[in-house]
Parts: C-alpha cells; sequence; structure tokens
C-alpha cells in the first residue's frame, strides 16, 4: 500500500516536472496497437533508436508499438507515410534531418511543417573517415590536397544530395574549396559507403562517427574528424571540425519522434510526456550507451524551432553548394 | 571451448533455443513472413535476455525460418522465404508426383546439414574470410551479379529465347523507382509507394502463388489432390545423405562464402547452387520435373549462407544479409562489439554462439519432422476450400510486408502478370531473379561509371574484379557459341514445361 502510494506521488511529480507550463490534459491513451513508420532500413541507427524507443513506449502505454520500415526514395517514401497518416496517434513514426532538406533538393514538396514533432531521439554528427592504409592523417591535409588536386579524390556515404553529402560538400564549401572537389559517389546507406572505403573503391567517406566507430575501434578505418563541437566520448582522440577548420564549420543529423501535421494537443502531449520518461529510464541510458551516444532530451516547442532553423541552415547550404533545386 | 559449452548448457539457454525454434518454423512457414522478419519480432524479447539466449534466440530463429519457407513451397508452390524461390518449382513438381516427402525430407535434412557445416566453416575460417569478403567494392559485385544472371538461363528450363523474355520481364520490373545515381524517378506515374521499387516479396508471392492458384482455378479445381505419403522421412534422409553427399558439401561451403559477402544473402547462395547443381549434374535434364538434387544443392546453400552472413558481422560490424543487421544491433546493446580481436575479447561468447547454431541445426531436425507431419494435412484439404485460404495467405503476407494495402496491389499484378506468362510458356524463375540482380548489377554498374568517370577499363583494373570479369565474359562467349552451334546442327528439344 506504501509502496502504491510513494509510486503514485513519484508519478504525479514526474508528470508536474514534465508538464512545464499548463497544457491540455495529456491522458490520451491508444486502445489498439501503434503503427511506429522509420523512413530507414533494418540495422541502421535511425531503425535502432526507434525500436528501442518504440519497446520503452510499449512499456508506458500499454500498446503494442508495430515498428515498420518504410525505405526508398531517400527517405521520400516513409516521410510521406508518416506525414499523409490520419492525425490520430496510431501512426507515428521517425522523422529525421532529412525533412527539412529533401525540400530543398526537389525531391517532394513535404517539408516539416508537414508534420508535429514529439521528442528529439537521437543527434548524430558526421565525421571524416578515410581507410587505415590511407595516405592523410589529418582533415587539413586531406583538404589541402583536394585543394590542389580537384576531383582527383572520391568520398560516399549516401545518396546523392543526402545528409552526409551535403556534410561534405558543406564543409569543402565552407573551407573555400570547390564543393566538387572531391566527387560525391552515391551509395544507399553508410553501411555499403565504409565497404566501398575499406575495399579501396572511395577515399573519403563522411557518416556519422557512430556508424563508423565498430571499424575505427577496429583498426580498419582512421577518423580525421567528428563534425561537432565537442568531441564523441567514446573516441576522445578524434579532434573535432570546430578545433581543426578554420570555419568551425559542423554537421549533425539528427532524429525524431513525430506525428502527422495536425495531431491533437492531447495526443502530442501524451506522447510527449511518455517519450521523456522513457529517456530516464535506465534500459534507454544502458542502450545509449552501447552505441557510444549521449542521451538528449528535447520535446516538442525546442524541437519545432530546431526543426525549423535547420531548414533554413542547410537550405542556404545546399544551395551554395548547388544541391538546392 | 569447455567454457562455452558451460555457457550453452543451461535450461535457460536449451529451452531459449527449443523456443525459438518453433517460433522459427511457425514464421517460416507462413508465405510472406521472411526470416528478416521473424528476428525483428524477436528484438524486443532480446532485450530481457541474457547475452548468450539473446544471440542463440536470434540465430535458431533465422535458421528454423529458412529451412520452414520450403515446407509451403514444396506442398502448395509458395515459397515460404525468398530463399525458397530457387527451387519451389523442382520440389512441388516432386509433390505432383506424389513425393512431397521426398521434397521434404531433401530440403530438411540438407538444411541441418549445410546450417552444420556453415558454423563449422563459420567458427574455423571467419577471420580469414572476412578479410576477402570485405575488400568487394562496386566492381566486384557487378561482376558477381553478371555472373549471377548468367545462371538465370541455366535456371530457365525453357527454351533460351523464352528465357531470355522472362529475365527481359524480371530486369524491367527492377528499373522501376528512384534510380540511385541521379536521383530520378522512373515508371512510377506519380505514385510515392513505387519510389522504392516494386517490393520484391509481394512480388515473389504474387508471381509463384497467385498465379498457381489461378492457374488451378482455371483448370483443375475438381481434380484429385495429390496424397502425399510422410511417412519414411527417415529412410529418404539417410537416402538424400547418401546419395548426394558431394552435392552437400560442395553447396555448404559455396553457400558460405556468399553468405559471407555484404548485400548477398541466402536467397542469392540458393539461385547460384541450384544454377552450377545442374550445370554439373550428370543428369541436368531431369532438372525443372522434380529432382531431388537441385533441391539438396540449394538448400545447404541457403542454409549455411545463414551461418556465413555472422562472418562480416561478427569481425567488422558489416551486416552480410537484413538478419544479421538486426543481430548486429542486439550484440552491441548486450556489450559486444564486432571487431577482428572479437575472437579475442569476446571468445568464450562467440563460441558459445557457434555452439547454440550449431544445436540449434540439430533440434531442427526432430522439430522440422514434426512441422512437416502437421503441414501435410493442408494437401488432404479439397482445392475449393484450400485456393481461397491461399488466397488469403497471399493477401495477408503481402500487406505484412511494409503494412500498405500497395504491396497487396503489387502482389495482384505481378500474379495476374506470371498467370499469362506461364499461360504462354514463359517461366517464372528467370524474372523473380532478374527483378533480385537488376537493382544490384544497375546500381553497382552507374557507382562504378562514377568512380571512373566513364572509363570501362575500370571494370577490370582491380585484381578480383579482373577475374569475375573475365569469368564471365568467357561464360558469356561458351553459351553463345554453344547456341550457335545447336543453330547450325539442330537436335531435337523438350517441348514448353508446364
Amino acid at each position: 500500500m506504501t509502496r502504491t502510494l510513494l509510486l503514485c506521488g513519484a508519478a504525479a511529480l514526474a508528470m508536474t516536472a514534465l508538464a512545464g507550463p499548463a497544457r491540455a490534459d495529456c491522458h490520451w491513451q491508444p486502445e489498439r496497437p501503434v503503427t511506429y513508420v522509420v523512413p530507414w532500413g533494418a540495422g541502421g541507427g535511425t531503425d535502432a533508436n526507434s525500436r528501442m524507443l518504440a519497446s520503452l513506449l510499449e512499456e508506458q502505454m500499454g500498446q503494442p508499438f508495430n515498428v515498420v520500415n518504410r525505405t526508398g526514395g531517400n527517405g521520400v517514401v516513409g516521410h510521406s507515410a508518416i506525414a499523409t497518416a490520419t492525425p490520430d496517434g496510431y501512426t507515428i513514426g521517425a522523422a529525421t534531418v532529412e525533412i527539412t532538406t529533401m525540400h530543398h533538393a526537389g525531391l517532394t514538396e513535404l517539408n516539416h511543417t508537414d508534420i508535429t514533432p514529439i521528442a528529439l531521439v537521437d543527434i548524430v554528427p558526421s565525421s571524416v573517415l578515410v581507410a587505415a592504409d590511407s595516405p592523410f592523417d589529418s582533415v587539413n591535409a586531406l583538404l589541402d590536397h583536394a585543394r590542389a588536386n580537384p576531383g582527383e579524390l572520391t568520398g560516399s556515404g549516401t545518396a546523392q544530395g543526402g545528409i552526409w553529402h551535403l556534410a561534405l560538400a558543406g564543409m569543402l564549401n565552407a573551407e573555400g574549396i570547390d564543393p566538387g572537389a572531391i566527387r560525391w559517389v552515391p551509395s544507399d546507406g553508410a553501411a555499403s559507403a565504409m565497404q566501398e572505403l575499406i575495399a579501396g573503391g572511395v577515399e573519403v567517406a563522411t557518416p556519422a562517427l557512430s556508424e563508423g566507430k565498430a571499424l575505427v575501434e577496429a583498426g580498419e578505418i582512421k577518423a580525421l574528424a567528428y563534425m561537432h563541437d565537442s568531441r564523441m566520448a567514446a573516441l576522445p582522440d578524434v579532434p573535432t571540425t570546430k578545433e581543426a577548420l578554420d570555419s568551425e564549420w559542423t554537421l549533425a543529423a539528427f532524429i525524431t519522434v513525430s506525428g502527422p501535421a495536425g495531431l491533437p494537443d492531447e495526443i502530442a502531449c501524451a506522447y510527449e510526456q511518455a517519450a521523456l520518461a522513457a529517456f530516464d529510464t535506465q534500459a534507454w541510458a544502458d542502450f545509449k550507451a552501447s552505441r557510444g551516444a549521449d542521451v538528449v532530451k528535447m520535446g516538442r516547442e525546442d524541437l519545432t524551432a530546431m526543426l525549423a532553423r535547420t531548414s533554413d541552415n542547410l537550405g542556404a547550404t545546399m544551395r551554395a553548394i548547388g544541391l538546392a533545386q | 571451448m569447455l567454457e562455452a559449452l558451460d555457457l550453452v548448457a543451461r535450461w535457460d539457454v536449451l529451452a531459449t533455443i527449443g523456443l525459438a525454434a518453433c517460433y522459427g518454423l511457425f514464421v517460416g512457414s507462413v508465405p510472406g513472413l521472411t526470416a528478416t522478419m521473424s528476428v525483428a519480432l524477436l528484438v524486443p524479447i532480446t532485450f530481457f535476455l541474457d547475452p548468450v539466449p539473446a544471440i542463440a534466440a536470434i540465430a535458431t530463429a533465422s535458421a528454423t525460418a529458412i529451412f520452414a519457407g520450403d515446407i509451403p513451397g514444396a506442398l502448395l508452390r509458395i515459397p515460404g522465404t525468398p530463399a525458397s524461390a530457387a527451387y519451389v518449382d523442382e520440389a512441388f513438381a516432386l509433390t505432383r508426383q506424389g513425393h512431397a516427402e521426398r521434397a521434404l525430407a531433401t530440403s530438411l535434412v540438407t538444411a541441418a546439414l549445410g546450417g552444420l557445416i556453415g558454423v563449422l566453416l563459420l567458427s574455423v575460417f571467419a577471420q580469414q574470410l572476412a578479410r576477402i569478403a570485405v575488400r568487394f567494392s562496386s566492381v566486384e559485385y557487378f561482376w558477381l551479379g553478371c555472373l549471377g544472371l548468367t545462371a538465370a538461363i541455366a535456371v530457365a528450363n525453357a527454351s533460351l529465347v523464352k528465357g531470355a523474355l522472362a529475365l527481359l520481364i524480371g530486369l524491367f520490373i527492377s528499373t522501376i523507382g528512384i534510380d540511385i545515381a541521379t536521383g530520378h524517378a522512373r515508371f512510377t506515374y506519380g505514385q510515392i509507394d513505387l519510389l522504392d521499387g516494386v517490393s520484391f516479396i509481394p512480388a515473389m508471392i504474387g508471381m509463384f502463388a497467385l498465379s498457381q492458384v489461378l492457374r488451378t482455378v482455371t483448370m483443375d479445381l475438381d481434380g484429385r489432390t495429390v496424397t502425399a505419403k510422410v511417412g519414411r522421412l527417415w529412410i529418404e534422409m539417410v537416402g538424400v545423405v547418401r546419395r548426394y553427399w558431394a552435392n552437400i558439401l560442395r553447396s555448404a561451403g559455396l553457400g558460405n562464402v556468399i553468405g559471407a559477402l555484404p548485400g548477398a544473402g541466402a536467397d542469392i547462395a540458393a539461385w547460384v547452387a541450384y544454377a552450377l547443381s545442374r550445370r554439373f549434374s550428370r543428369t541436368p535434364e531431369r532438372y525443372g520435373q522434380g529432382h531431388a538434387e537441385g533441391i539438396a544443392d540449394a538448400g545447404a546453400a541457403n542454409n549455411s549462407a545463414v551461418a556465413g552472413a555472422w562472418t562480416p558481422a561478427l569481425v567488422f560490424g558489416i551486416p552480410g544479409d537484413t538478419v544479421t543487421a538486426i543481430a548486429i544491433g542486439v550484440l552491441m546493446l548486450k556489450g559486444i562489439t564486432p571487431s577482428p580481436r572479437v575472437f579475442i575479447t569476446d571468445g568464450t561468447l562467440v563460441h558459445a554462439i557457434f555452439l547454440a547454431f550449431a544445436l540449434a541445426n540439430l533440434i531442427m531436425l526432430p522439430l522440422g519432422m514434426v512441422a512437416i507431419h502437421a503441414a501435410r494435412h493442408a494437401l488432404a484439404i479439397p482445392k475449393r476450400v484450400l485456393m481461397p485460404l491461399i488466397l488469403i495467405f497471399c493477401l495477408i503476407g503481402a500487406f505484412a510486408v511494409d503494412n500498405t494495402l500497395f504491396s497487396v496491389g503489387v502482389m495482384l499484378v505481378l500474379g495476374l502478370i506470371a498467370y499469362v506468362m506461364e499461360e504462354n510458356g514463359i517461366p517464372i524463375a528467370p524474372a523473380i531473379l532478374g527483378i533480385v540482380l537488376g537493382k544490384i548489377i544497375e546500381k553497382n554498374f552507374l557507382i562504378t561509371m562514377i568512380k571512373t568517370q566513364g572509363d570501362l577499363l575500370g571494370f577490370f583494373d582491380r585484381p578480383v574484379a579482373a577475374v569475375l570479369g573475365v569469368m564471365t565474359l568467357g561464360l558469356w562467349t561458351v553459351l553463345i557459341a554453344a547456341a550457335v552451334h545447336r543453330a547450325v546442327r539442330p537436335v531435337p528439344s523438350e517441348g514448353p514445361r508446364r
């Protein structure tokens, strides 16, 4: 009895703490299974984060969350599935940074105003990777070579115009080098790009450092830089681009949990609460630690602002490097 | 090794393996539910398990699901998983002759042996194999895809022209969707669901299963159902091993290597093993008429590939297929970071995983026999009842892939196309292979062209690529020369097969 009371008290405390400014009541609960759309393939970072969160939401909300990978069209298919779903709370999904860039690229009309952001799940900074036997030992040596020999080196990481392409071209542009000085070789994901890197098919790859971590630790590839303003705790020897480059260029992708536009406030608020509570669990902390990532916590208000800001910033970069339509 | 045995020989690990085997058999035998899906559904459960039972559950479910895919394939001509598609015609032909027990016994025993050999190779050669596999770039994959396409001609049982036509239909279907190099959408007519191309599993269900339903309904709905004798599974299994032990060894080795290549998986292993089996067989003319030899080869290859896919996953964290892609996530969650040093840092654990894998393949024999006995009753059902049931399975299977009605539409349209094709003697198998390989070949061709800036010699300037390229071109020359030879001196050929 005492225990129940204590639990109730703790729950009430947690609620007041999380609810922040007075909102509509957040008591909405799903009554049947929820579909959780992931726009990227099984096995990747978005998939792993989303599956973990889905299983925690399942515990929080008492209904099964079915993770569905809707891949294709460089993310357009999955993001459309999230945005065009009925806003009844039974379809949510992992909208990623691409929701702010793909409309600039002319892939789709869809943009960040077509979804209801709920919470930030992960921040995924990019990196500069080369093969273990590469002659380049620093990001500056690599950039100097690219400046002197435009078009000789090739880089990969994702599809043409994808976020990791933007990371490489944006970095070159920020350093005053022609964005095409390292030619982009499209791949269908970070895994196949790193395979090309090890096999000697390309000279540079710029996926997330978290995606390359295992291979860096295995000594198969070298990480020259982390495109972030602070070093990764799991790989403290990798310098950041903020330290190494004059332009202090950084670029991070991110993963959110979002619903379709027009999701009623009551439902969005209930999901926000459940997601933030899930981020506080030990299971989530262990999961994040195993991937060498930090736990991030950001609710819908800040996330909405961040999406708008990212769209403007990345849009400007894309126009500068000729990736925008 | 003894420490590893200690980790596995516990009741909770053994119980997990037993349950996962039953679960894998069930999921694999439902058309449309793949081995990947069986593993994906297991992930939330593995969060609550210790590392060894968690990985054991994944390994067991994937191995048994790949075998179980053969059950509906042999009995109803619906491959339960894509890995069974290569030899579904062969197995179904045996069932129609009343030899379902031979088809299934062959599948079961070769699956178990292939899996065991695969684990053995994995534990001995994983590190060396991974070194080779990881050196493959887009050029090597391009040539590998071309070799696979050449296999399509060997798979086809009909005339060369009709086989080629089927292949072209498959290749055309594979061009639908966004093109990776330029990002342009092709043949999508504004359908967002088509951007990723025609998804393979609904296509496979439609082309094999729905076309079979249509043909049965239009031709012999009242025909007597073949009664299958399933009493002599053990005898059949012993016979298969005695007759085809060389095939099983060869294909298990081959399947393991193909499985270790990132991106190629159990399905490709089965296609290649089947094609090679026919080429090296003393009785190639019996293929497609219901010949257990092809099933033995492909069945051993796909289960060995399941083990092979763990090679690059454990050593480099690069998944060999979608199952191991998920497994990597679970490994890392359990504190095991894939690396070449994984055999030193987590040696006991890795050996425990191998043991669990071997155990899964052993337990598959008795459990698989039970599953076959249970499934045989499907054949006793009158066709008037069975066909609508299969149709429902097709609809559910297609829907289950990504929870969209669009996939059901894809399944229905391709089923109709396949029906028309078969009515005109055009085989289905090469079309399916075209859908699988078309994307791989096109993607890697374009990537290579971008890398070399249009220089065709770039396809030969890496040693492995040069060997594969010369092999492929040599094979084509031989095939064309043989065709010309035959055209000059015509030999009586067999009629189109139904």
